[in-house]
């Protein structure tokens, strides 16, 4: 079985364990192990725009020393957030060596130097290029038909474009997904309009609009379900939805799922491992309609 | 002693800023076999010309040094000069201290010192330049214009009516290009078909163009004024020779593909003219679709032909042509939608491309002139034009401009305009380009007369929605988000060079830019030539442009071309290699390195001797010449050896 280092990150042991759950037993189940890294670091939220910012990347850079300490030169990770900000850190400080140096000199407390040879692929990357939509589709014990599904990608996945892992305007990743576990793909052209993000904090009001919008498009597509892959557009798309009933009384509520959510059940994985309880719009109604 | 005469030019600033002018024509007096030594502000300009001729005359001199700007600019200019002072123009010699030296230094002192060593070694070059004389070929006086669009038609007709023969050879069944499919035309909204297919016609019953459509060129050999070039005639699927054009097969082919001239909105069968005006009007079968061909079966075309002119077996046919002189004129295609995934990717029906859209408008379209939106026939209410659609996006795209879109935008509003007098036209916009004779007129005509919106901002998103297209985008000048509905969204698209452009330059041996285009020698004095001597660029194939400037480009070409033609011989540089037949051991090592196959084996005498036509002087036969048997030109080893001694003078030994 081929293994690859897996960094988890803050919200995939709380809030998203769901996501965590569900993505360790798909790859498991795809011949995929996923360890978890050792003594690993927060990712550092958000990837720093300041213009003196070198400290910024310090947690990136002792999580890329973690993996290069156990002989490794690459790493994957499930939440956005984290792909896309340790994937923009390790860029900059695997291609330029002065801040490198400095980074290091910093961190004289650890043993090691990093040498700046670590990146880091999207778990979407590894069932795209090393598993294959075909294998994956071979494997599927219970498709999901019947089941009309609008991915979305928010933005972390696909922007800024040197970080991106498919064309930003028009990525294809999940709806490929989607067909290989047998479901059909809603027109979904929302797929990469902005959830709101940290807005979710102070300006809830903000993200009840952009999550009517979302979802609102998705209904109008006939979508049962849509799919994500950031704990924080699942928190503004599925949780939110709370506060989007409250201002919109005629709101319809659609289930929100992690794909991984969706793959376990496409793979015949015991529904447990999915971690339902997590989601805020209930769940069931869809797994049942798998079922029969 | 040769007698020579320095003349150093302050190109303005340009030189002068970097360089001591003065010092270093003070310095060269007393250097050894100058005679006289001087500079002046502009060299090139008429007094600086006369200055030089005063010189050669009063001095007698016999060598001119000109220290200026880089030779390609102006070595012809001061070799003239030369001439008509009585003196070998061969003797004059440029050492360029402006590219090579001033433009790309800062420091006075240094570039001054630099100078005096490249004045130096040209000194030194010019002290064993012998008298040349240049080589006198035969020019073949008919010209091969590639392209049948309204660029090629105009480079065609002006050079045939100048006397000379012409081949015009384009690649699709019928001449006439995108021109063809336009609808009207701006400024002036002349009907594009009106204007063009007289040309058309012109160019096929000519007597001195020879037209071969569906044809393409397949390998160019030879040099400026004789061009050996193998031509392909595809092949039809019908005996033009016999067919009579009546369009019988057509009518009773079962077949009905989407139509290329109509953009996809409308469909042909498989054995096709184009269109109705199509020239030459005969018609070519679509193997790929026909029936006959896929399953064996059908026929009826055949049967239906009285001419007999089908025949599936046609195989294509190949000739060779003697020309002097090509004209480039491949055009443009539009940037795929496909590329842009913001605007769907072409997968919303309703979002079409400039062209398609110029389809729908012309009265012989497939509706007849009528605005329907492609997804279900529906009268257009409310239409979107977006500019800058995959142009001005270096990040994504193409960098530059378009050129035309503003303009052919601004026409199409207008003529939906003048279709559905209750419709809406809205126009996206970065800034409106409206540079030409009567253009800034006609876009404020359309905002006053005709009322299109226009909103300056970007489209950030197309969609399918209550079966209308949504817009989503901002306006830049209300500083909004802004949202709107239509039944047809008009991409202007990006002008790209037509597919095979790239595969056509390779054959001829052209360069392109960055963008795919053909690359003119010099951007304002020589725009109209190929780096390649003998090949000539017209239209679009160099960069976008609007019909008039194609066809003022296309007059320019034939202008050069018919100077090229009205000279008793070629003139070429003598500039080039020479064999000492003493010392040639006949090895062949300079064949295999000569890029123009001018290096040829005399068998009998056993020595490589040089073609001097094809010779264009670049020296990889010298330098690969293991016996020395190999010179050049005015550029011997002699001459290198001393100019490497006159850069290298003064330095100290390592």
């Amino acid at each position: 079985m081929k293994e690859i280092i897996y960094y988890p990150g803050c919200t995939l042991k709380n809030t998203a364990k769901n996501f965590e759950d569900s993505a360790i037993a798909c790859s498991e189940a795809l011949d995929f192990k996923l360890h978890e890294l050792k003594d690993w670091y927060c990712c550092g939220t958000v990837y720093s725009l300041t213009s003196d910012d070198l400290m910024h990347h310090i947690a990136t850079v002792r999580n890329l020393l973690r993996v290069q300490e156990e002989g490794q030169a690459r790493f994957t990770t499930l939440c956005s957030m984290c792909y896309n900000t340790i994937k923009r850190s390790s860029k900059r400080i695997n291609e330029n060596e002065n801040d490198r140096e400095t980074l290091n000199s910093f961190m004289d407390e650890e043993e090691n130097n990093y040498e700046g040879k670590v990146d880091i692929i999207h778990y979407l990357q590894i069932l795209r290029d090393e598993i294959g939509f075909d294998i994956i589709k071979e494997k599927v014990k219970k498709p999901l038909k019947n089941l009309k599904l609008a991915p979305y990608y928010g933005c972390l996945l696909l922007r800024p474009n040197e970080v991106a892992i498919d064309d930003p305007d028009s990525p294809s990743i999940l709806e490929d997904l989607i067909a290989a576990m047998g479901a059909e793909v809603a027109y979904y052209p929302f797929k990469n309009e902005c959830c709101g993000a940290y807005e979710t904090v102070a300006e809830v009001d903000l993200v009840v609009e952009r999550a009517h919008n979302i979802i609102g498009n998705a209904k109008r597509n006939n979508a049962d379900a849509i799919l994500v892959s950031c704990p924080l557009c699942a928190f503004n798309l599925d949780n939110r939805q709370k506060e989007v009933l409250e201002k919109y009384p005629d709101f319809e509520g659609i289930p929100v799922l992690y794909f991984t959510q969706a793959l376990a059940l496409a793979l015949g994985l015991d529904p447990d491992v999915c971690r339902f309880d997590l989601n805020y719009q209930p769940v069931e109604d869809l797994v049942r309609g798998i079922k029969q | 002693m040769k007698k020579m005469g320095l003349f150093i030019c302050h190109c303005g600033t340009n030189i002068a800023d970097t360089v001591d002018v003065e010092k270093l024509a003070k310095k060269f007096e007393s250097y050894p076999g100058i005679v006289f030594s001087t500079n002046y502000k502009y060299m090139c300009s008429h007094p600086g010309q006369a200055l030089i001729a005063d010189a050669i005359k009063e001095h007698d001199l016999d060598g001119v040094i000109v220290a200026a700007c880089s030779p390609t600019l102006h070595e012809t200019t001061f070799r003239k000069l030369t001439r008509q002072s009585g003196v070998n123009p061969y003797q004059c010699e440029i050492a360029n201290i402006r590219e090579q030296c001033s433009w790309v230094h800062k420091d006075k002192e240094k570039a001054t010192a630099k100078a005096e060593k490249i004045i130096q070694s040209i000194i030194e070059k010019v002290r064993l330049n012998e008298d040349l004389k240049p080589i006198e070929v035969d020019v073949t006086r008919k010209a091969l214009v590639i392209g049948g669009g309204v660029a090629g038609i105009q480079a065609a007709l002006d050079i045939a009516d100048a006397g000379y023969p012409v081949l015009l050879v384009e690649k699709e069944p019928s001449i006439g290009g995108h021109m063809a499919q336009l609808s009207e035309t701006f400024p002036t909204l002349d009907c594009s078909q009106c204007i063009l297919t007289p040309k058309m016609v012109e160019a096929t019953t000519h007597p001195n163009i020879e037209l071969l459509a569906y044809s393409e060129v397949k390998s160019v050999d030879g040099y400026v004024g004789n061009f050996t070039v193998t031509i392909e005639e595809k092949a039809t699927g019908i005996n033009w020779d016999i067919c009579t054009g009546c369009g019988q097969c057509s009518e009773v082919c079962p077949i009905s593909v989407p139509s290329e001239f109509e953009k996809g909105l409308g469909n042909r069968p498989a054995i096709y003219t184009p269109f109705p005006q199509a020239v030459p009007n005969k018609p070519i079968i679509d193997l790929e679709n026909c029936l006959k061909m896929k399953t064996g079966a059908c026929g009826l075309c055949v049967r239906e032909c009285e001419a007999g002119a089908i025949n599936f077996n046609m195989e294509p046919t190949y000739r060779e042509e003697e020309v002097g002189a090509i004209v480039v004129a491949t055009g443009y295609e539009l940037y795929p939608i496909m590329n842009l995934g913001e605007y769907g990717g072409g997968e919303i029906e309703d979002v079409i491309d400039g062209l398609a859209f110029e389809r729908l408008l012309s009265s012989s379209g497939p509706t007849n002139g009528k605005i329907r939106r492609p997804s279900d026939g529906k009268l257009v209410k409310d239409i979107v034009f977006i500019q800058c659609a995959g142009s001005r996006d270096p990040e994504k795209h193409k960098p530059y401009c378009s050129r035309i879109c503003c303009m052919y935008s601004t026409k199409q509003a207008m003529l939906y305009k003048h279709s559905v007098h209750d419709g809406q036209p809205y126009i996206f916009y970065i800034d409106i380009r409206s540079g030409g004779k009567g253009y800034e007129e006609f876009v404020e005509r359309a905002q006053r007369e005709d009322k299109v919106i226009y909103i300056r901002g970007k489209v950030s998103k197309l969609y399918r929605e209550n079966r209308k297209v949504k817009i989503v985008g901002v306006d830049t000048i209300a500083n909004k988000p802004i949202e709107l509905e239509a039944d047809l969204v008009v991409l202007a698209m990006a002008m790209v060079p037509t597919t095979g452009t790239e595969k056509l330059a390779n054959v001829l041996k052209l360069q392109t830019d960055a963008n795919g285009f053909l690359q003119e020698i010099h951007p304002k004095l020589r725009p109209l030539e190929s780096t390649t001597a003998g090949f000539y660029l017209a239209g679009c194939s160099q960069s976008p442009k609007d019909i008039p400037d194609a066809v003022s480009q296309a007059s320019g070409t034939a202008a050069k071309v018919v100077g090229l033609f009205s000279g008793e011989y070629l003139q070429l540089e003598p500039t080039i290699a020479t064999v000492d037949e003493e010392l040639c051991s006949g090895c062949g090592i300079c064949i295999s390195v000569c890029p123009y196959g001018a290096r040829e084996m005399d068998i009998g005498e056993g020595i490589a001797k040089v073609n001097k036509a094809l010779c264009v002087g670049c020296g990889a036969c010298v330098a690969a010449c293991p016996s020395g048997a190999t010179d050049q030109k005015n550029f011997t080893d002699e001459q290198i050896s001393s100019m490497a001694r006159a850069i290298l003078k003064g330095e100290k030994e390592s």
